[in-house]
C-alpha cells in the first residue's frame, strides 16, 4: 500500500514539475530569472516563520470554500456557488460588525459567525430547494447566484456602508469585530474553525448514521431512495450546511483578513475551493494538503509582485497550469467520486 | 385485408437462416434455428419473454456475432459484421429505443443519416421525398415536426422512413406495438401491408396473438431458443399458437404451495381502486383492487411492461397513488414515504440489485444497514452500532445458508450473490410483506433457487409475498394465488391450483381482454 | 422622454451590448455541441489583452481584432483538449481556464496598462449624414457593431442550414446517435470550440479596442458569466440572443436614463437583473419539465460525466 502512495506522490510531483517548468519559461520570456524566482518563492514561504504563517493565512479561506463543495459532492451535488455564499456571509457579518461593533468581542464575534453562516446558508437554500424539487439543477442556479451576490454587497457598500474616505469599502471594523490573530502573524481563529469543521466532516462521513446515508445517496440515489432514505430532505439540508461553511469563510475574510468589507474582495476564492475539492476527491485530508500547496503558490505570487515587478495575477498562470496538468490525466485524478 | 404474401408465388427467400446458434454465459439463447423470410411477406416471430426472438434478429442485424450457423442473403452466404454492414446490405431494424435525436425535426433526423448529403442540404427537397414515400406507404407524418413532439407511433414511422430512404428491403421490427395505442396499431398494420405489397419483407417480433393473427402471413414460434413450430396464417389458431408458445412440462419439481390460507385474518396489504399516473415510459395503473394476506405468495403474471413493476412501486410508495387508497395492516398509508412503509414492515427485492437496491462502492455490511439506519444508530445518530449490524447480518446469512464477506465493497459481488445479500437484508428485519419484483431475473441457476427458497421460507413464517415475474413456470410453481396484469389493470385472479396455463397465457397476450373473476 | 434621450439609451445599449452578443454567440456554438465553458471570463480577458496590445504595437485596430479572435480560438482549444480529448470534467476544466485567463491576460497586458490607442474607427450609417449633427453623432458605429446582426444570422445559418451545423447539433443532443450516423463527435466539438472561440474573441476585441479603449486587469467584470446566463435565456438560439443581449445591456443604459430624470436606482441592483431574469426563466421551464438545453449538456450539469 505504501508503494502505491509513493507512486501517486511521485506522479503528482512530476506533474507539478511540468507546470513549474512551463511557468519558468514564461518568467524567462518576461526577462526574469526563473530559478531565482522559484528560490525566492520557496525561501519566503517556507523558509521563515512569518512566511509560513502567510501561507497559512492564504490557505484558511480555501479550506472552508473547499469544504463547502466537498460536503454536497458526497451526495452527488455540484455546488459551484461558494463564491456567492461567501459574499452573502461577509455581507451579513459586516452588518453585524457595523451595528454591534461597540459591544465586547465575546458578544460581537459569535453573532458575526452565526450571521455569516446564516447568510451563506440562505444563499444556498434557494438552489437546494430548486434541486430537491427537480426544477432546476443546482450547478446553474449556484452559478447565477454567484454573480448576484457581489452586486448586492456592492449595493450596500456604495449605498449605505461606505467609509467617509472611500466609496468602495466600509470603515475599518472595530477591534472587537476582528477575529483574534495568532501572536504576530495574520493567522486568525478561522484557521482552527476550518480545521475543526474539516475534522467534523470526516467524522460525520465515516462514523455517523447521516454520513452513511449521505454516502448512500451519493453512490446510488435511486437505490438510496428505494431503501427509504429521505433524499430530498438531505439535498436541502446539505446545501444549506455547505452555504453556511462558505459564509463562514466570507465572514473570516472581512473580519479576520481584511478588517473591512471591500467591494469584489474575492477573486475566485469560491471557485478555487471548487477546484481544490475536485482535485482532492472530496477527502478532508486531501483538501488540507491541496489547499496548502495552492496557498504556497498564491503567496509566492505576492512575492513576485513585490520583488520582481510582475503583476500578482500572473501567479494564476502557474496555478492554472498545475490544474491543467492534473486535469489532463484523468486516470490519476479521478479517484472515488463521492466517498 | 389484402395479403400480398399469400397472393404471391415468389418462392426464393430474401434471407435464409440455417442452424443458427448463439450462446451467452450461462444460457443458450438461440439453438439451431432455421427460418426463411420471403419477399412480400410479413413474417411474425412469436414467443414469450426470453424465447430468443431479440437475440435472433440481433444476430441477423449484425449486432451480435452468431456462434454457429449461416445467414444466406439472396441465395449467397454472408457475414454481417455490424449494423452498418447490415444497412449497407439492405437490412434495416427498428429497435425499441429509437435512434432518433428528439430535439431535431423528422427531416433533420433523416438528413443526418443520409449518405451523400450536400454541405448545404435542401431540407425541403428531402421533406418532399418523405411526403411522397409517406403517401405511398401510408406513413404520413409532418416532416417538420420535432421528434420529441411526436407520439411513439409517429416516431416509429419516422424510423421506418429513415430505413426506406436508405433502400432497405428487409425490415425488422422489434415489438413495435408495445407502446402503441390501438388505432396506431391499425395504422402500423396498414403500413406493413403496403410495404410488403411493394415486395419488401418484414420480420415482426411480438408476443401478441391477436396482432399476429391479423397481420402476419407466416408465423414462426420460438420457445426457449428453439423453433417450436412454423405455420402460415391460414393454418394458425389461437389455441395452437398458445400451445406452441407455452407448452412445456412444468419442469420445476415440487410445486410447494399451501392451499387455502385462512381468509379470516386481516390482510397485510389492501389496495382499493388505486391508480397511478405514468411518466415517460412507465405504465399507468388503473383501478387496482388487491389484497395480500399473511402466509401466502401472490404471483403477478403479465408481459413485461404492462404495469407489474409499477404495482410493486405503488405498494412501496415509490410511485404516488393518484386515486384510491392503500392500507397496511388496516391503517391507511396512501401518502406514506418509502421510509415509513418500510418501517411498517415491508421489504423490497427488485431486479438488478446493482442499480436499484445496492450502493456499489459501500461495503456489504454498510449495505445491509442502510434500510434500517435508525435501528443501528446510537447517540442520536453520532455513531452506528456496527457490531449489532454484523450480528444480525450473520444471523440472516446463517438462516438462509448464504455466504458472503461483510467487508468487501458490494460491487465486487456477482449478481447472484448481490441478490442473496439483498434478500438476506430484507428478511433480516422480519418483514410482514415482501415485494419481490423480478427477483430472479438474470441470475444463475443456484442463486435463483436460493432466492426462491428464501421467499418460501418467509411465507412459511407468516409473511406475505408479492412475486412479480415474467417466468410463468416460476409463478405457477411458487405462488399460492395468481394475478394477471395487462395494460395497467388486473385482468384475472385465481388460486394457482385452479389456474390454467393456457388461459393465463391468453390473458397475458391479450386474446381475451375481459376481466375474469374467480367465482 | 425625448427622441434624443431614447436614441441615447439605444446607442449606449448597442455599444455595450455588442461584446456581449458576440460572446454569447460564441458560447452558443460551443454549448450546442455539448461543451459548456465556465472559463469564458478568462477567454475574454486573454483575447481583450491580446487585441489591445497588438493594436497598440501596430497601430491597426483591425489587426488587433483579428488577433483577438485567434486568441479566443486558441484558448478554447485548451478547453477542447481537456474536455474532449482527455475527457476531464468540463466544469473543472472551464474554471481552470478562467484562472489561466486571469493570469495570462495580466501578463500580456502588463506593459500596456493605461496605454492609449486609436480605437476602431466609427463609421456613419450611410444616409444618416443628412440628419442634424446631434442625431448623427449617436448613429455612428464601428465595423464590429455593424457586423453583429450579420454575425448572428451567420451563426443561425451555420447551425440550422448547413450539414456541419446539423451534425454539430446532433452531437450536442445525442453523441451516440451522431456517432451512429458516421460522425466523429470529438472532431465536431473541436470545430465548434474553434468557431465559438473566434466569436468570443471578437466580443473581447470590441470591449478593449472599441468600447473602453484601454486595458485593466479583470476589465471584463463578469461579462463571461453574463454571457453564460444569456445563452440560457436565449434558449441556445442565436437570433433570440440578439434580443437578449439588448435587454441585458439595456440595464446599464436604463440606469443612465433613470439618473437623468432624477430617479436614483443603484446600478448594482440593475446589474443583477440579467441573472435574476435567467433564474426566473429557468424556474418557469422547470415546472414544465421541458428543458431546451442541448441534451448532452445536461449530463455535465448532472455530474454524470
Amino acid at each position: 500500500m505504501w508503494t502505491a502512495i509513493l507512486r501517486t506522490a511521485l506522479r503528482y510531483a512530476a506533474m507539478a514539475m511540468l507546470a513549474f517548468l512551463l511557468f519558468g519559461f514564461i518568467l524567462l520570456i518576461s526577462g526574469k530569472d526563473p530559478i531565482q524566482s522559484y528560490r525566492d518563492i520557496f525561501v519566503s514561504t517556507l523558509g521563515s516563520a512569518y512566511g509560513f504563517s502567510e501561507v497559512i493565512v492564504a490557505m484558511t479561506p480555501l479550506l472552508l470554500t473547499a469544504l463547502a463543495v466537498a460536503l454536497p459532492s458526497r451526495l452527488g451535488l455540484i455546488n459551484v456557488g461558494g463564491e456567492g455564499q461567501l459574499y452573502m456571509g461577509a455581507c451579513l457579518a459586516t452588518w453585524a460588525a457595523l451595528t454591534f461593533g461597540a459591544l465586547p468581542p465575546w458578544l460581537v464575534l459569535p453573532i458575526m459567525v452565526v450571521l455569516g453562516m446564516l447568510g451563506g446558508a440562505v444563499w444556498a437554500w434557494i438552489p437546494g430547494q430548486l434541486r430537491a424539487r427537480g426544477i432546476v439543477n443546482e450547478t446553474i442556479t449556484t452559478l447565477l447566484l454567484n454573480a448576484v451576490a457581489p452586486m448586492i454587497v456592492s449595493f450596500f457598500i456604495f449605498g449605505y456602508w461606505h467609509s467617509p474616505m472611500d466609496t468602495n469599502k466600509t470603515s475599518i471594523f472595530s477591534s472587537s469585530a476582528r477575529l483574534p490573530t495568532l501572536f504576530h502573524t495574520r493567522v486568525d481563529l478561522s484557521l482552527f474553525l476550518g480545521l475543526a469543521l474539516l475534522g467534523l466532516f470526516w467524522f460525520i462521513m465515516r462514523y455517523t448514521r447521516w454520513g452513511l446515508e449521505m454516502r448512500a445517496i451519493g453512490g446510488n440515489p435511486q437505490a438510496a431512495r428505494l431503501n427509504g432514505i429521505p433524499t430530498r430532505g438531505y439535498v436541502v439540508v446539505v446545501m444549506c450546511l455547505a452555504g453556511a461553511v462558505a459564509g463562514l469563510a466570507g465572514m473570516a475574510q472581512v473580519s479576520g483578513y481584511y478588517g473591512v468589507l471591500l467591494a469584489n474582495f474575492s477573486r475566485g476564492l469560491g471557485y478555487m475551493g471548487f477546484l481544490i475539492s475536485w482535485l482532492a476527491g472530496g477527502s478532508p485530508l486531501g483538501i488540507v494538503v491541496t489547499s496548502f500547496v495552492v496557498a504556497i503558490i498564491l503567496t509566492g505570487g505576492n512575492l513576485l509582485q513585490l520583488t520582481r515587478d510582475l503583476p500578482y495575477s500572473m501567479i494564476n498562470i502557474l496555478l492554472a497550469m498545475t490544474l491543467f496538468v492534473v486535469l489532463a490525466r484523468p486516470s490519476l485524478s479521478r479517484r472515488r467520486k463521492a466517498t | 385485408m389484402i395479403r400480398g404474401g399469400e397472393a404471391r408465388a415468389n418462392p426464393r427467400p430474401v434471407l435464409s437462416v440455417r442452424n443458427l446458434s448463439k450462446r451467452f454465459p450461462g444460457v443458450l439463447a438461440n439453438d439451431s434455428i432455421d427460418i426463411d423470410i420471403r419477399p412480400g411477406e410479413v413474417h411474425a416471430l412469436l414467443g414469450e419473454n426470453g424465447a430468443g426472438k431479440s437475440t435472433l434478429v440481433k444476430c441477423i442485424y449484425g449486432f451480435y456475432q452468431r456462434d454457429a450457423g449461416e445467414l444466406i442473403l439472396d441465395g449467397k452466404p454472408v457475414d454481417i459484421r455490424s449494423p452498418h454492414d447490415a444497412r449497407a446490405r439492405g437490412i434495416g431494424m427498428v429497435f425499441q429505443n429509437l435512434t432518433l435525436v428528439p430535439a431535431l425535426s423528422v427531416v433533420e433526423n433523416i438528413a443526418l443519416f443520409l449518405p451523400g448529403l450536400p454541405a448545404v442540404p435542401d431540407l425541403r427537397l428531402i421533406a418532399r421525398e418523405l411526403e411522397s414515400l409517406g403517401e405511398r406507404y401510408s406513413l404520413t407524418l409532418d416532416p417538420w415536426a420535432l421528434v420529441q413532439d411526436l407520439s411513439i407511433g409517429q416516431q416509429q414511422k419516422a424510423e421506418l422512413l429513415k430505413l426506406l430512404l436508405a433502400h432497405c428491403r428487409l425490415l425488422i421490427l422489434d415489438e413495435p406495438t408495445r407502446v402503441l395505442a390501438p388505432h396506431e396499431i391499425q395504422g402500423l398494420f396498414q403500413v406493413l401491408q403496403r410495404l410488403v405489397a411493394d415486395g419488401l419483407a418484414v420480420i415482426l417480433i411480438t408476443h401478441k396473438l391477436n396482432e399476429v393473427l391479423e397481420c402476419a402471413d407466416r408465423i414462426t414460434v420460438l420457445r426457449q431458443g428453439r423453433v417450436a413450430g412454423q405455420v402460415s396464417r391460414a393454418e394458425a389458431t389461437e389455441d395452437g399458437l398458445v400451445r406452441l408458445m407455452f407448452d412445456k412440462g412444468l419442469a420445476i419439481p415440487s410445486a410447494r404451495r399451501r392451499v387455502g390460507a385462512g381468509r379470516t385474518e386481516q390482510p397485510i396489504l389492501e389496495l382499493r381502486q388505486a391508480c397511478t399516473r405514468a411518466e415517460g415510459s412507465q405504465t399507468s395503473l388503473e383501478q387496482i383492487n388487491l389484497a395480500i394476506y399473511p402466509g401466502e405468495i401472490i404471483g403477478v403474471a403479465g408481459v413485461s411492461g404492462n404495469g407489474q413493476r409499477e404495482l410493486g412501486e405503488l405498494i412501496l410508495g415509490s410511485v404516488p397513488c393518484t386515486q384510491g387508497t392503500k392500507h397496511l395492516f388496516g391503517r391507511e398509508v396512501t401518502r406514506q414515504s418509502i421510509g415509513g412503509v418500510r418501517r411498517a414492515g415491508v421489504g423490497y427485492v427488485p431486479e438488478n440489485p446493482m442499480a436499484m437496491a445496492v450502493i456499489p462502492y459501500l461495503t456489504v455490511l454498510e449495505n445491509m444497514a442502510i434500510t434500517r439506519t435508525s435501528r443501528y444508530a446510537r447517540w442520536g445518530g453520532l455513531a452506528m452500532d456496527w457490531r449489532m449490524a454484523e450480528r444480525e447480518t450473520e444471523q440472516a446469512r446463517q438462516g438462509l445458508g448464504y455466504r458472503f464477506a461483510s467487508f468487501l465493497p458490494a460491487r465486487s459481488l456477482s449478481g447472484g450473490n448481490l441478490q442473496r445479500m439483498v434478500i438476506a437484508r430484507e428478511l433480516s428485519h422480519d418483514p410482514r410483506l415482501i415485494i419481490a419484483s423480478y427477483p430472479t431475473r438474470g441470475l444463475d441457476v443456484q442463486s435463483t433457487q436460493a432466492a426462491r427458497q428464501a421467499l418460501l421460507q418467509a411465507r412459511d413464517q407468516g409473511a406475505g409475498v408479492l412475486l412479480i415475474s415474467e417466468d410463468l413456470e416460476e409463478l405457477f410453481a411458487y405462488s399460492d394465488r395468481l394475478v394477471v396484469m395487462r395494460a395497467g389493470r388486473i385482468v384475472g385472479e385465481y388460486p394457482t391450483d385452479e389456474a390454467d396455463l393456457y388461459q393465463v397465457g391468453h390473458l397475458m397476450t391479450g386474446s381475451q381482454t375481459a376481466y375474469v373473476e374467480r367465482t | 422622454m425625448s427622441l434624443l434621450a431614447l436614441l441615447g439609451v439605444l446607442s449606449s445599449a448597442i455599444f455595450s451590448g455588442t461584446s456581449l452578443l458576440y460572446t454569447t454567440l460564441g458560447e452558443i456554438v460551443g454549448e450546442r455541441s455539448g461543451i459548456v465553458n465556465l472559463g469564458l471570463e478568462g477567454v475574454l480577458l486573454v483575447s481583450a489583452s491580446t487585441g489591445f496590445s497588438v493594436t497598440y504595437l501596430t497601430g491597426s485596430p483591425y489587426l488587433g481584432v483579428l488577433t483577438a479572435m485567434v486568441a479566443g480560438g486558441l484558448m478554447n482549444m485548451i478547453l477542447g483538449y481537456l474536455a474532449v480529448t482527455r475527457q476531464a470534467n468540463q466544469l473543472a476544466s472551464g474554471l481552470a481556464l478562467m484562472f489561466f485567463g486571469f493570469g495570462l491576460s495580466a501578463w500580456i497586458g502588463r506593459d500596456y496598462v493605461g496605454a492609449k490607442i486609436v480605437g476602431l474607427p466609427r463609421l456613419t450609417l450611410p444616409g444618416a449624414s443628412g440628419l442634424p449633427l446631434v442625431y448623427a453623432s449617436l448613429l455612428r458605429f464601428d465595423l464590429l457593431i455593424y457586423l453583429t446582426i450579420p454575425a448572428a444570422v451567420l451563426v443561425w445559418w451555420l447551425l440550422f442550414r448547413t450539414r456541419w451545423g446539423l451534425g454539430l447539433r446532433a452531437v450536442g443532443e445525442s453523441p451516440d446517435t451522431a456517432y451512429a450516423s458516421g460522425r466523429d463527435p470529438r472532431r465536431i466539438r473541436y470545430q465548434a470550440l474553434w468557431v465559438g472561440g473566434m466569436l468570443v474573441g471578437a466580443g473581447a476585441a470590441h470591449l478593449s479596442i472599441a468600447y473602453a479603449m484601454n486595458w485593466t486587469e479583470y476589465m471584463t467584470a463578469g461579462r463571461g458569466f453574463i454571457a453564460i446566463a444569456l445563452v440560457i435565456f436565449a434558449k441556445w438560439h442565436p437570433l433570440r440572443a440578439i434580443v437578449g443581449a439588448l435587454l441585458f445591456s439595456a440595464a446599464v443604459a436604463f440606469q443612465l436614463l433613470l439618473q437623468s430624470s432624477g430617479v436614483q436606482v443603484s446600478p448594482f441592483l440593475l446589474n443583477t437583473i440579467p441573472y435574476l431574469l435567467t433564474l426566473v426563466v429557468l424556474i418557469a421551464w422547470g415546472g414544465r419539465r421541458r428543458v431546451a438545453a442541448p441534451a448532452s449538456l445536461g449530463r455535465v450539469y448532472q455530474g454524470a460525466e
